[in-house]
């Protein structure tokens, strides 16, 4: 991962009258700086200073994002597109701005394949959907894996009932790695797709995701990435990964939620029908004939997110600012150090012990269900989360009902880390 | 950790550790399964009754301490118990946890269960605590044979 991320200029586009808090400039990671920028880190939680490790789960909105959405919401408001009103020139242009912002951190070709949908499992349907729609008939194949979240396994079971297609699942050795080689056994003629995920949220595992893409495009087969825990963690290139639908969630990558954004190669986009019908995805409509407008506005139907999207723009701006690959190595620091210290309390086993891993750390103390640690560790300050994550069948393949998660974001300090391995050891006394 | 020491009393974690009655029950006539899908915990309760008396109880399944200790804690106090008896401390227990007054007598008849008091501080662990005794209602009001407390 590069450390030297370009630093995006956010100057106030024009029409839109934006606030003009510019990114700080990224000399130097300091995560102090960072810190002040979150209103919601300064306060204290069951009388001990938050420290916030469910980062996986949403992370933190930075103030320029609560600025931004007040912003646009004191000044900006209107309904956007076909406005021809000042107010809703200005909406029309800070949306589609944003949408620019999107295509620029993941790297399209153009805002044509940029889609806003509300996160990344809005994406997974609108694809199983629509692809599933233009593409998969009875005896045809899905092909997933054993760590995907259910958000990425349960609309291709509706897919599959729908279309008599089946699902075809690439397992996952004990490492909570996936082998290429899988795949490579598991594509078949009938394979219409391959969606996984990019940065396992269980267990922090990176996928071999290029290695991938490169084999299933031989056999002719496009590829979704689920890439809600990695857009805020891995800088995304989709034209050099070459995947052909890449989703991500704006709440995880410090912006608000309900908003999230769909990325898809042009070529299969115009093939595809649209997901919902509605105002804005139509070019004409008549009783006899409805035309659909052209991407993206195809498959944004009815009035989005607007401000959402305006706070994604400014999340991305944030983000971009100090630095995907900055914030990477500061979370890696995290997680090295977290592995090393955590490993280390007695009864505790790692649960995800991938060679390729960043920011998310599954674990499971003996005698102590990972529920009633959260509750421990929750009257000291400290937010994990326990459970599932979302993801059964991995639970059930390692043989765990759930696992504990601490999961890094970009304003988490060792010292934090400290805390969490303090608090196993509290953990420890009231179950001795 | 005065707080936490509230919720998880020795007694409690005394029954997470070693649960009474945790077996499944040959000749039982009402098996019901618990499900919390909030956090995956599994409950079978499994119960025997004869002239509407519990005659025998117990239960399987995985979950925290909380709902562990509280199964275990159930099947002990229930043993015997009659159907109505068994309903009245079901509202009993729920009023204690969740912090509320039990809709029949002051709580009195919850002996050792007055340990739960400490759970209505944690709301978030109601589920945990009432989970086992869902699956008792369901049992004795001959619903269906999955519950959940969503």
């Amino acid at each position: 991962m590069s450390g030297s991320e370009r630093i995006l200029n956010a100057g106030a586009p024009t029409g839109a009258s934006f606030p003009r808090s510019a990114p700080r400039p990224s000399t130097t990671f300091d995560v102090e700086a960072i810190r002040r920028d979150f209103p919601i880190l300064q306060q204290t939680v069951n009388g001990h200073p938050l420290v916030y490790l469910d980062n996986a789960a949403t992370t933190q909105k930075p103030k320029a994002v609560l600025d931004a959405l007040d912003h646009f919401y004191a000044r900006d408001n209107a309904n956007i597109h076909r406005g021809v009103h000042e107010l809703s020139q200005r909406a029309t242009a800070a949306y589609e701005q944003a949408r620019e912002k999107a295509r620029s951190l993941v790297n399209a070709r153009s805002t044509a394949e940029i889609l806003f949908v509300r996160g990344t499992t809005e994406a997974i349907n609108l694809i199983a959907h629509s692809f599933g729609a233009a593409r998969v008939s009875e005896g045809d194949e899905i092909l997933l894996t054993r760590m995907e979240h259910h958000s990425n396994i349960v609309p291709w079971q509706m897919l599959c009932e729908r279309r008599g297609a089946r699902l075809q699942v690439v397992p996952v050795n004990e490492r909570g790695e996936l082998a290429v080689e899988d795949f490579e056994r598991l594509l078949s003629p009938r394979t219409r797709i391959v969606s996984l995920v990019h940065l396992s949220n269980a267990l922090g595992t990176i996928n071999p995701v290029k290695e991938i893409i490169a084999l299933a495009h031989r056999r002719g087969v496009p590829v979704l990435l689920d890439g809600a825990q990695a857009a805020a963690r891995i800088p995304i290139d989709v034209q050099d990964l070459d995947c052909d639908f890449y989703a991500l969630s704006g709440h995880k990558l410090y912006g608000p939620t309900g908003i999230g954004v769909l990325y898809g190669r042009s070529e299969l986009l115009e093939a595809m029908p649209p997901f919902l019908g509605g105002g804005d995805m139509i070019a004409s409509v008549s009783f006899e004939k409805t035309l659909y407008n052209k991407l993206p506005n195809k498959f944004e139907a009815g009035t989005p997110h607007v401000a959402g999207a305006i706070g994604l723009g400014a999340a991305i701006d944030y983000v971009r600012g100090i630095g995907i690959g900055a914030i990477a190595a500061h979370e890696d620091a995290l997680l090295r150090h977290a592995t090393e210290k955590v490993s280390r309390v007695p009864g505790l086993r790692i649960i995800g012990t991938a060679r390729e891993k960043a920011g998310i750390l599954s674990f499971v103390m003996e005698g102590v269900h990972p529920h009633d640690l959260g509750t421990i560790l929750d009257q000291q300050g400290i937010a994990i989360r326990a459970g599932h994550h979302c993801t059964q069948p991995l639970m059930e393949h390692f043989g765990l009902p759930a696992t504990a998660r601490a999961s890094f974001g970009m304003y988490n300090t060792l010292a934090e880390v400290d805390a969490l391995v303090e608090g196993l050891g509290k953990v420890r006394e009231v179950f001795a | 950790m005065g707080d936490l020491r509230d919720l998880y009393q020795e007694v409690i974690l005394d029954h997470s550790r070693k649960p009474r009655n945790f077996r499944t029950l040959e000749g039982a006539d009402h098996r019901v399964e618990g499900f919390n899908p909030l956090c995956g915990d599994k409950v079978t309760l499994f119960l025997r009754l004869e002239k509407g008396e519990v005659k025998d109880i117990s239960f399987q399944g995985s979950g925290c301490a909380i709902s562990t200790a509280s199964a275990s804690m159930m099947t002990e106090i229930l043993k015997g118990k009659t159907s109505q008896q068994a309903m009245k401390l079901f509202d009993e227990f729920h009023g204690l946890v969740t912090g509320k007054a039990g809709k029949s007598g002051n709580g009195a008849e919850l002996g050792k269960l007055a340990v739960f008091s400490g759970v209505c501080e944690f709301p978030i662990r109601v589920k945990c605590a009432t989970l086992a005794w869902h699956a008792l209602k369901a049992a004795l009001s001959g619903a269906s044979q999955t519950v959940s407390t969503e």
